[in-house]
């Protein structure tokens, strides 16, 4: 166990450094820090002031040190748009785009889940190609599209929900519904198939001899082990859900960071940007983590594989 | 007396390889909607001028923002009534079609290059290559896609080239690590062995042995990664980076038609249900493929 705790960190702890390498580049590539730092009239003179101030005139691995130095003790640098501290920026909105990726990913387990399970047990009926059918559905809407289509539906046909802001829990309703119907899907296949495998195996069919009733059979017994995979995949996509929620946080209007991450691209504004992605990257990168850790500590047999 | 006849004797053999693909394609319905249907997006964007009256670019401020011809005051001039700049809206969402289709293959090309690439000689090699192999299909999970294609596009601009190329490259983690898997798979198979037994260079057993047997799932992975291609292509255009206007592309319809949704929204479910229906089109084509190569796959 110890080795196979060993070997993910290094390979967490690689991925991490190349990911923040790649935030690092990504500035640098965007343009003339210095020149958008000091601003559009700046004459050539104070453009090299700027840069000796803000050691940009360093060769870059240095400045890339110096950066994660800075990283390190909470200091992301500054907006080039307000000028507000860029780890203020992403404090403020940080509990919506939580909120929202949490909600999503619930709402899809909660649908995803029983419609495996049902899928797998009826496989190869009209209840399992509803369940397939609803997958492609979910797999092919285009959710920035399905966002619109909600917000016309419900919030100027019905008016039954709000369609724009974050002030209050009927707020996220319609976002977390276009959020979470793009990681519905792969949580359902990924159900169905762990069900259709353990219900084929030995063990089933002597809970089965045993007499059980078939709910015992299927969520004690079976439902146990089909949902070990779904379980990590779920943590992955809290990952992926982070940096989808640019998207959706758009179309609604909710002032989270993935909203935030939009404006800042539409405004150059590129370390606002360049801290976001890393801060995404490292989400997903600890959540990756913690599902392998986990799963391991469930089944032995990956440790040793 | 009568010499048997050449089909009597092919009737009484087992059906060809051949022969059974060709069964199993006839018999799956999904496969044959959904390639129809590829099919059918493809002919109206290659004929598009010749389906349309209209140039997509034509501006009639006469005629803005006209109903379908189902709608109130809709004619059959404009069969999906007008954008509002009097534009003809069948023939914007006719040429949007081209965009897509460019993307999706482009993008879907580019990456399972690179993808295959990398996963085979990952697969193939095993150690320590295949450990920088997984290093880097680490890397590329932990990075969010959109933010970096967002990014991307606002420092090298929308231009379609450009789209093509970030798409395909940001990708190909799918490609790697199907092809790495079936590779591994393939790389202990007794042909495989035989082969090196027999001296052949490493290039030729990875193009002559380990390529052709994965070229079936590099194929479903890259009909997949196409609608996956298009679904970002929209979104990315849709968010303002990515196709450029006037250029008619589907997400950039869509944004457009967004400020008039309350009172026109067939300016926006239109191109939004044409999206919708190539991707599933496309996703049922590549599911078709996968259980026709390989039907044991299936669930």
């Amino acid at each position: 166990m110890g080795g196979f705790i060993g070997q993910r960190l290094s390979v967490a702890l690689l991925v991490a450094i190349t990911v923040s390498v790649i935030g690092f580049a990504l500035l640098r590539l965007s343009g003339d820090l210095a020149a958008d730092i000091a601003g559009e009239d700046a004459t050539p003179e104070e453009i090299a002031e700027v840069a000796q101030l803000y050691g940009l005139d360093l060769p870059l691995h240095v400045q890339y040190f110096n950066w994660v130095g800075k990283t390190v003790t909470g200091d992301l640098g500054e907006s080039l748009f307000t000028n507000e501290p860029v780890l203020d920026l992403i404090l403020e909105r940080i509990e919506v785009t939580l909120l929202l990726a949490f909600y999503s990913l619930v709402v899809a387990l909660i649908v995803a889940i029983p419609l495996g399970v049902l899928a797998a047990i009826r496989v190869n009926t009209w209840i399992d190609r509803l369940a397939l059918g609803i997958a492609v559905f979910g797999q092919a809407i285009p959710n920035f599209w399905f966002g619109l289509i909600l917000i016309y539906v419900f919030g100027v046909i019905l008016r039954w929900l709000p369609i724009s802001g974050s002030d209050s829990f009927a707020h996220y309703i319609l976002p977390t519904i276009a959020l979470g119907t793009s990681v519905m899907p792969a949580l359902m296949r990924l159900t169905r198939t762990g069900m259709l495998e353990v219900l084929d195996s030995e063990y089933i069919r002597t809970a089965w001899a045993k007499g059980l009733r078939p709910r015992v059979v299927f969520f004690k017994h079976a439902l146990r082990n089909a949902i070990l995979p779904v379980v990590s995949l779920a943590a992955v996509s809290l990952g992926f859900l982070l940096g989808g929620s640019v998207i959706v946080e758009t179309v609604f209007a909710l002032n989270g960071i993935g909203l935030l991450a939009y404006q800042s691209i539409l405004r150059s504004d590129f370390p606002v940007v360049q801290s976001i992605l890393v801060f995404v990257s490292f989400a997903y990168i600890i959540l990756t983590l913690a599902s392998d850790l986990i799963n391991a500590r469930l089944d032995p047999r990956i440790r040793f594989d | 007396m009568t010499e048997p006849s050449k089909k009597s004797n092919i009737s009484v053999m087992a059906p060809s390889p051949t022969e059974i693909m060709r069964r199993r394609v006839r018999g799956h319905t999904g496969f044959l909607l959904g390639s129809g249907f590829v099919l059918l997006v493809l002919l109206l964007a290659v004929f598009a001028p010749y389906l349309s009256p209209y140039d997509p670019f034509e501006q009639n401020l006469n005629t803005r923002l006209v109903n379908p011809v189902w709608g109130e005051g809709g004619t059959w001039a404009h069969i999906l009534g007008t954008d509002s700049l009097g534009r003809d809206y069948w023939t914007r969402i006719l040429y949007g079609a081209r965009i897509s289709l460019t993307v999706g293959f482009g993008a879907a090309i580019i990456s399972g290059l690179i993808g295959s690439v990398i996963g085979i000689i990952g697969g193939y090699f095993g150690g320590r290559i295949d450990g920088v192999v997984m290093y880097l299909i680490n890397v590329k999970l932990a990075l969010p896609g959109i933010l970096i294609a967002l990014s991307l596009v606002s420092i090298f601009g929308g231009s379609l080239i450009a789209l093509v190329c970030i798409l395909g490259f940001l990708f190909w983690d799918r490609f790697a690590v199907v092809t790495r898997s079936v590779t591994l798979q393939i790389r202990n198979n007794d042909f495989v062995t035989a082969a090196e037994a027999v001296g052949a260079s490493k290039l030729r057993i990875i193009f002559g042995e380990v390529l052709p047997n994965v070229a079936n799932h590099i194929i479903v992975v890259a009909s997949l990664e196409m609608a996956i291609a298009i679904l970002v292509e929209a979104v990315l255009s849709f968010l303002g980076l990515g196709i450029q206007p006037p250029t008619p592309s589907w997400g950039l319809l869509v944004s457009e038609g967004r400020n008039f949704m309350f009172f026109k929204p067939f300016l926006i479910t239109l191109p939004g249900l044409a999206i919708f229906f190539l991707v599933i089109a496309i996703n049922l084509m590549g599911d078709g493929i996968r259980d026709v190569t390989s039907p044991e796959g299936r669930n």
